[in-house]
């Protein structure tokens, strides 16, 4: 049952990028001052928000394992904790190259830019603690602490750009920005594959998971 | 411009698609490896009740 709901997941997800990636490189016009490159912002912008997503759900869970201390939030938070680092890194990498053409650069250290990073590193660095604490129970709890503790660079990356000046543009989205409204809706109608892409992979992560806990629990009785 | 303008929306698309499809195969290898240590695990238990 659990298999067919992720095969059906991921091919409604491949469906909809085929559309959206016909829509947004045939059907689009280029944007009048950025030309083709434009298009990054489909990837970019919802590679973030299901990024940010994973973090919140990484989060909740978090609080859920200290509240009752079922190791199965544990594996949740693991779960979208590593799925939302690889789409930060589709954010981080696609701003790069997208950067490099309209600004010039590839990298500047604006507040933008490097809360983000900030916040990849930082959960990064939960990755990194819990393979330095062996036993399950107290990984699951310093794991928790941090992941709780992470969360906060994510508001701090969303406003950052409403908050200080930055060399990156102010919001598009909730914000005041204006964008033509096909374009708008293009960047809505990505979310959704790129989010149930997300969903899938937290859901196969968690599938490893648990076989990681059942070697685990196997290697006691040896 | 106009041809590295478009080159760099291609790499984009390809960076996104390349680090998602890297976790997938580093998810796949990992469950690889997990299921082979669960059977010798197993395997190794069962070996063990057997033998008094």
């Amino acid at each position: 049952m659990r298999e067919k709901i992720l095969v059906g997941l991921a091919g409604l997800a491949g469906l909809l990028l085929v559309r959206n990636l016909y829509v947004m490189l045939l059907e689009l016009p280029d944007e009048a001052a950025q030309g083709a490159i434009y298009r990054i912002i489909f990837f970019h912008v919802p590679a973030a928000w299901t990024a940010f997503v994973c973090f919140f759900v990484a989060l909740v869970a978090s609080v859920l394992y200290l509240l009752r201390k079922n190791l199965r939030y544990d594996a949740v938070a693991v779960s979208a904790t590593e799925v939302g680092l690889a789409f930060g890194a589709v954010n981080l990498v696609t701003g790069m190259i997208w950067a490099r053409i309209i600004w010039g650069i590839w990298w500047t250290w604006d507040a933008r830019l490097t809360s983000m990073l900030v916040c990849w590193l930082l959960y990064a660095g939960y990755l990194m603690l819990r393979r330095a604490v062996e036993d399950p129970t107290l990984r699951a709890r310093f794991a928790a602490v941090f992941s709780i503790f992470a969360f906060v660079d994510v508001p701090i990356v969303w406003f950052s750009i409403k908050w200080w000046r930055t060399q990156h543009p102010g919001p598009v989205v909730w914000g005041g920005g204006s964008m033509d409204p096909a374009m708008y809706q293009m960047l809505f109608l990505n979310w959704v594959p790129v989010l149930l892409l997300g969903a899938v992979l937290t859901l196969l992560r968690m599938r490893l998971e648990e076989t990681q806990r059942a070697v685990e629990a196997l290697r006691q009785f040896r | 411009m106009d041809e590295r303008n478009f080159m760099f929306m291609f790499y984009g698309f390809a960076a996104a698609w390349l680090i998602l499809a890297g976790y997938v195969i580093s998810l796949v290898r990992r469950e690889k490896v997990l299921k082979r240590q669960l059977e010798q695990l197993r395997r190794m238990l069962e070996h063990q009740e057997e033998t008094p």
